[in-house]
Parts: C-alpha cells; structure tokens; sequence
C-alpha cells in the first residue's frame, strides 16, 4: 500500500490541459501511447476542444528491449489519420520514468514524415531518467523506487484511476 | 511431447508446420499482422526491429514469388537478406544440406527461410540447430514437398479472418489437387485448429490423399455439392506436370468437372470469397470472370501475406 493517497487522475487531466492551452496552435493534434497515453489523448482533446483526431502508437515495434523480450504483448496497430508532415504534435502518455517509451514513440512518429515540433505530455513524471527526455507539460511530479510501478486503468464508466503496485 | 517449433518456455522459436501449433500462438500472429499490415501503407513502409540481423533466403527449389515475399518482409522489418540459390550452387556441387547451413551458421546467419522439394527438410535443419545449441537461430518453412506451407497456411486464416471475422460459423471448400498441396494440409490444420464448422477436401479421387476423413474434412467428388452453400472457397492450382503422371485425362476436362466458373460459385453462398494462393491456370481451374470477379480476394491474400510473414519473423527473432 502507499504511503501516501494517490491523486485523482481525471481531476490532473484537467490540470494538464490548462498547462497546454495556452501553448495550442490551431493545427497541434495530440498522439497517444497505447495504452495509458490514448486514454489521456481522448481526456484531453474533449478538455480541450479540439476538432482534429487524436493518433495513437504502440511502440511495440521500436523498443529497445525487443531482443530481451521479444514480441509478446498484444500489439495494437498504430493509426495517425492525419497528414504528420509539418505538423505541430504532442506526444501523450500516462506515466513518464526511464523516457525508453518516448524516444521510441518518437522514432516512430518521424517514419510518418517530418512533424513542424514535438512536445510532451505527461500524467506522471516519476523521475529517475535513463536518457535526456523531459516533459513540456506534467500534472504530477512523484518520487518513485524503482520496485513501485505506478499504473492508470480505466474503472467502469471509463474513469481513470492510479493505482500502485509493489514488485519484489 | 517435445515440439520442435517451441522453445522451453512454450514460444515460437522455428515456424515448421501449423500441425500442432496452438491456438494461442496462431492468434498472436495473426494479430501481430494485423499491426504490420498499416506499416506498408506507411511514408517509411520500415520497422527497425530486425536491424543488424540476417535472413538467409535458402531456395532449394525454385520459387521467385515465394522468396520476394519473403525477402520484402524482411526488409520491411530492417533485416539484411541474402538470397541464395542452392540449386545452382553448393548442392550440385555435392555439398550436403546440413554442411551448406553449417557454412551460413559460421557467417552470422539470424535466420533461415528454407523451401525444398524434401517433406521435413526444414525440421531437419531446426533439429540440427538445436543439436548444436544455437537456439539463437530460426527456421521458417517456405514449403517442405507436399508437407507443409506454413506461412501461406497463416495468410490464408488472416484472410478469412479479415472478411469473415469468426471461423466458428464457416464452411470452407479447398478445391483441386489436394494430393500434391502443402497449401492444403496447412489451411486444414490451421481451420481445424480455429474451430472452422466444416472444411470440405473437393477434388477427383486420383487427386485427392487416401484417408484424408481422418484430418477431419468432408470429401466431396462433385464440384457443386462441396460448393453448396460455402463462406470460403480456396482454389488450388493444377500444376501442369500431373498431366503426364496420368492423374488426369486433359486440363479441358479438369476445367469442365472442377473448373471455378461463375455458374459454379453461385452455388456458394452470395458472399462467399474466392481465395488462391497463386500462381493461377486461368482456364484450368479457375475461370478469368471468377479472378477477376468481386468475390476474388486473390490479391489482398498477397499484400497480407507480407504482413503474416513480418509477424512471424518479428515473433521467431524475439524469442
């Protein structure tokens, strides 16, 4: 159990969206990691109004640890239904930690052409960096140990929710 | 039982046979495809999950569209490929199957995609890999003999999947020669395994295997009755040098009894699709307005077949 009372994920969400809006250009489109990041992407848009599509990515084919671990996870295709090229973009995930997720995310993106910048939105940021990522926008900044994994689901009626686990 | 496909933690380590793979891991490539298939439509039709490995192309029968499906995956998925022609090289020179893999083994091969005209040719070289205990190097099957197409087997599924969603209601119809068809057997085991209601073997008695019942198909000598009312129908092609083993009288007469005509299809059910996994005898088993006809989906089968063959290499290399 945590030693502290996890904060109300919708509640940062909105919090998060305040951050972006001042800083939206009138063609930003927000892309969401699968599978915490997408549902952040969709908060997000609604919060913010925007009429374009979110996209979404699953990293699954550009990890770094695909030789440690292979392909075993569900893969969900990943779908931009929009033009990337010269694009405003923000990438959205749920939790920022090691920022492997991130470049990949982003290596990604570039194979769909060459988006105008990238910024990044966070949920989380729960430190201890393994390259030079950092956040643009972030609701949450906690100290985390590296056994705590700290995950976003969606409850019934699609509320998000933190929960965190212990890993021996 | 010891499953020469499997590693010792249950994955996929050779693609040899769908025959006793389990349903689980049919799925997981088939959903793995499904993911690969948007890379191709992509600006950069590219992942880099295979960068610096090589894929051995290994032919000892011929089959250019096999091998350049093969050899598109594998770039697709940032591979070097290396394609070679054994028929003409180092086998007639003498050299023996397992002393030409040995050789490609000392030059770093990741991966060998292996077709031969021997049934269990490929499980040979995955028996012999192990033996030496470079578990890190894959087999696939590109077709053994009349054994197995295992990848062809597994597009085929994607294929159904795509346009029938569920296999659970399905009656598919393979019609031709069953005999000589590793096609045939892999769609089988691979229908059977996904729980397809009923696979229907069509094709003339000297073309059909005996004791095929025992695979779990219905056999059916008429054209019409093993078309009757089918979701699927997967045409096989005739290869021309049965003619002189005898099996049949002329390709005029086969075209007439077994012959796909749109007469024909209309026995199947209205949105029955038409698969064939080429290369097509129009005239001889299927007829051109049937080809290239609305319920043909002869094309599609090969732009899913890049992805199958992605997921597969995507999933063998990671385990």
């Amino acid at each position: 159990m945590p030693a502290f009372d996890l904060p109300d994920a919708e509640a940062q969400c909105a919090e998060l969206a305040e951050l972006i809006r001042p800083r939206l250009q009138p063609d930003t489109v927000l892309v969401g990691i699968h599978s915490g990041g997408a549902w952040v992407a969709r908060r997000l848009r609604e919060l913010l109004g925007l009429r374009n599509e979110i996209g979404l990515i699953d990293v699954s084919f550009y990890r770094d640890d695909y030789r440690a671990r292979g392909l075993h996870a569900r893969v969900k295709p990943s779908s931009i239904p929009f033009d990337v090229e010269g694009r405003p973009l923000i990438l959205v995930d749920d939790v920022l930690y090691t920022g492997r997720t991130t470049r990949a995310a982003i290596n990604e993106l570039f194979d769909y052409g060459r988006p105008s910048s990238i910024q990044l939105a966070v949920l989380a940021d729960r430190g201890r960096r393994q390259l030079p990522i950092c956040a643009d926008y972030c609701a949450w900044r906690v100290d985390l140990d590296a056994s705590q994994e700290l995950i976003l689901s969606a409850e019934t009626g699609d509320r998000l929710q933190w929960s965190l686990a212990e890993h021996a | 039982m010891h499953n020469p496909q499997l590693n010792a933690n249950g994955e996929l380590t050779h693609l040899l046979s769908i025959e006793g793979l389990p349903r689980a891991v049919i799925n997981h490539i088939l959903d793995t495809a499904s993911s690969f298939l948007k890379v191709s439509d992509r600006n950069v039709k590219k992942v880099p999950l295979l960068r610096g490995k090589s894929v051995f192309n290994v032919f000892f029968e011929n089959s250019t569209r096999t091998r350049t499906t093969f050899e598109i995956a594998a770039k697709r998925l940032s591979a070097d490929v290396i394609n070679l022609d054994v028929t003409r090289s180092s086998t007639a020179k003498g050299e023996t199957l397992l002393d030409t893999v040995d050789n490609l083994v000392a030059m770093h091969a990741d991966m060998f995609v292996v077709r031969h005209a021997a049934s269990g040719a490929p499980h040979l070289i995955a028996d012999h890999l192990r033996r030496l205990g470079r578990n890190d190097v894959h087999v696939v099957n590109a077709g053994d003999g009349s054994h197995a197409h295992p990848t062809q087997g597994l597009l085929d599924m994607y294929t159904i999947r795509h346009y029938k969603k569920d296999f659970t209601n399905l009656a598919v119809a393979i019609v031709g020669d069953i005999l000589h068809s590793r096609v045939a057997r892999s769609d089988i085991h691979a229908l059977t395994t996904l729980g397809a209601a009923e696979v229907r073997a069509v094709g003339p008695q000297t073309l059909l295997p005996t004791a095929i019942e025992r695979m779990g198909v219905r056999v059916c000598h008429d054209l019409g009755t093993g078309l009757r009312d089918c979701d699927v129908v997967i045409m096989l092609r005739l290869q021309n040098e049965r003619m002189n083993g005898a099996l049949l009288p002329s390709a005029r007469e086969y075209f007439r009894c077994y012959g796909l005509t749109p007469a024909m299809l209309a026995l199947a059910k209205p949105d029955a699709i038409v698969m064939h996994p080429g290369p097509m005898n129009r005239g001889v088993e299927i007829d051109s307005d049937v080809a290239d006809g609305p319920q043909a989906v002869i094309l599609p089968q090969v732009t899913f077949g890049i992805a199958v063959r992605m997921a597969v290499m995507g999933i063998l290399a990671g385990n």
